[in-house]
């Protein structure tokens, strides 16, 4: 697999938690699904932040999974969607492997799903400038770093049924 | 075997979802069996049975208004007490008022706004002259140029949504009845085609919210139909009228996609086939949203 050095893109949007060890990591073009759309490779050699992961899930500005997923788990956050499954329990119905797949494109695990890609950068229809209305630039970020998705994949498995 | 697993849990987990998000997500819920009379008089049909050409992707078709909270349901309940009138009124005036080199005002073409309420619930509709597709504003502003020697006015600009709120006003309880075949057709189709295209890096189409998830919540929104019989709508959000290609602009951005323009040949074949998935729900702008 090839590896590259992090992205001008990935340093902006990883902020939130500044990678110290993590010197290479798989670029969006770069990631190898298998036939059900698990990915079994981290992102960033590493294991994620669950902490953060939590965050970038429940967070607006970031990854706003609770937009559409609701979950017992950050009850403590006000409005939960209901335009995808309860989410307790999801690191036990599911592998690592699985979750960092539907992370970066659930489209190759549930075909023709609503849920967004949050690791990809191109094949979109009028991709715009995060909410600007505005044509993306030509480097379009993914949604979120490869470190935020390895922190919200850490967050996951830690959703285990009782 | 992967799948299999995966699709049964999913379906579980989806009924406990809805039944549990309930509690969780408690912006002030709407009474979706509330019937909509405004001012006492004015019976609304705010849902109804599907368009014929909707068969298979909707039975039943629902305003806006049914989603929205008791406060803001009973705003448009009053004429007093909906500010979407005070854009009515004030387009009222601008029709009795002379603009532009000929010294005309709308008045000396047309008998009154009243006489003009079979416009609202057929347009969009298309122009024999111009053979295009228009929508009111385009047809407004060819009155004020071709006929009055007024200026072109901007799409979405106040001026226009109070004329379009004033006759909509007197339209109101009438039902949507946009013709979608004839020359009218092949725009209808690309309207309809962009209704179930997905846009932006969130990949989503109008289908995926305002079909399939109508009645869910997005974070703190009520998700409704997507709905234009109440347009113009005034926003408490934003305190003022706001126009169908204003919302289609903002659903777009909200993909992180890049909109189009009101006023775009694709809003207009947009607003077309938006229109016509509420043939048979009653014109109920100017509405009352949040
Ligand atoms: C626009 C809506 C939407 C957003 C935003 C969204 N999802 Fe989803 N998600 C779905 C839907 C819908 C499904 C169910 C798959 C299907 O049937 O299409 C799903 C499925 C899942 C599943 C598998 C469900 C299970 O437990 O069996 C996980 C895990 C998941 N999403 C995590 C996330 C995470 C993490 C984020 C944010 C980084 C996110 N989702 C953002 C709509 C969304
Ligand atoms: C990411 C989800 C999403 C997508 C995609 C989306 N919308 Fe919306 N839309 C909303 C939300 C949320 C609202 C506000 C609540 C409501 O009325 O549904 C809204 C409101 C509307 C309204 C106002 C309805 C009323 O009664 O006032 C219209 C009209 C509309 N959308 C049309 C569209 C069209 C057309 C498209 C596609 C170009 C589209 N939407 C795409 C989320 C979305």
């Amino acid at each position: 697999m090839k590896r590259i050095a992090i992205s001008l893109a990935a340093l902006t949007l990883g902020a939130v938690a500044a990678p110290l060890g993590a010197l290479a990591e798989i670029a969006p073009g770069d990631v190898q699904f298998d036939d059900y759309g698990a990915v079994e490779t981290s992102l960033t050699g590493s294991s994620g932040n669950a902490d953060e992961g939590r965050k970038i899930m429940t967070e607006k500005s970031l990854g706003n999974c609770v937009s559409c997923h609701a979950a017992e788990a950050y009850a403590d956050v006000p409005f939960h969607g209901e335009v995808g499954p309860w989410l307790d329990g999801a690191g036990s119905r599911w592998t690592e492997a699985e979750l960092r797949g539907l992370v970066i494109n659930p489209k190759k695990t549930f075909e023709g799903t609503v849920m967004p890609a949050f690791y990809k950068v191109d094949g979109f229809n009028r991709p715009g400038d995060a909410y600007t209305g505005k044509a993306a630039p030509a480097d379009l970020p993914p949604i979120l770093s490869a470190e935020q998705v390895e922190d919200v994949v850490a967050y996951l498995m830690t959703l285990k049924d009782e | 075997m992967k799948m299999k697993n995966t699709l049964r849990t999913v379906c579980t987990v989806r009924t406990v979802a809805a039944l549990t998000a309930l509690v969780l997500a408690a912006p002030a819920f709407a009474d979706e069996d509330a019937e909509l009379v405004i001012n006492g008089e004015i019976e609304i049909v705010t849902k109804t049975t599907a368009p014929a050409h909707l068969e298979g992707h909707l039975d039943e078709i629902l305003s806006g208004w049914r989603f929205r909270s008791d406060e803001t349901q009973a705003m448009e309940m009053d004429d007093f007490d909906n500010p979407g009138m005070l854009g009515a009124e004030a387009g009222f005036e601008q029709f009795e008022t002379v603009m532009g080199s000929e010294g005309k005002s709308c008045m000396d073409c047309h008998d009154g706004v009243e006489s003009l309420a079979n416009v609202r619930p057929t347009y969009p509709k298309w122009n024999d002259d111009k053979e295009a597709v228009y929508t009111i504003q385009m047809q407004i502003n060819d009155c004020l140029t071709e006929r009055m020697g007024a200026e072109k006015q901007k799409y979405d600009s106040k001026t226009m949504l109070n004329f379009e709120a004033a006759l909509a006003s007197v339209s109101r309880g009438m039902p949507v009845n946009v013709a979608i075949d004839g020359p009218a057709q092949s725009t209808w189709e690309q309207g309809k085609e962009m209704y179930y295209t997905r846009f932006g890096q969130l990949d989503l189409s109008c289908a995926n919210c305002h079909e399939q998830n109508y009645g869910n919540m997005i974070r703190a929104d009520h998700l409704s139909q997507g709905q234009i019989n109440g347009f113009p709508t005034y926003r408490l959000k934003n305190a003022q009228l706001n126009g169908a290609h204003g919302r289609f602009k903002g659903c777009i951005r909200d993909t992180r996609g890049e909109t189009f323009s009101p006023g775009s040949p694709e809003f207009v074949a947009l607003e077309l086939y938006v229109a016509s998935r509420g043939n048979g729900l009653s014109v109920e702008g100017p509405s009352v949203r949040n």
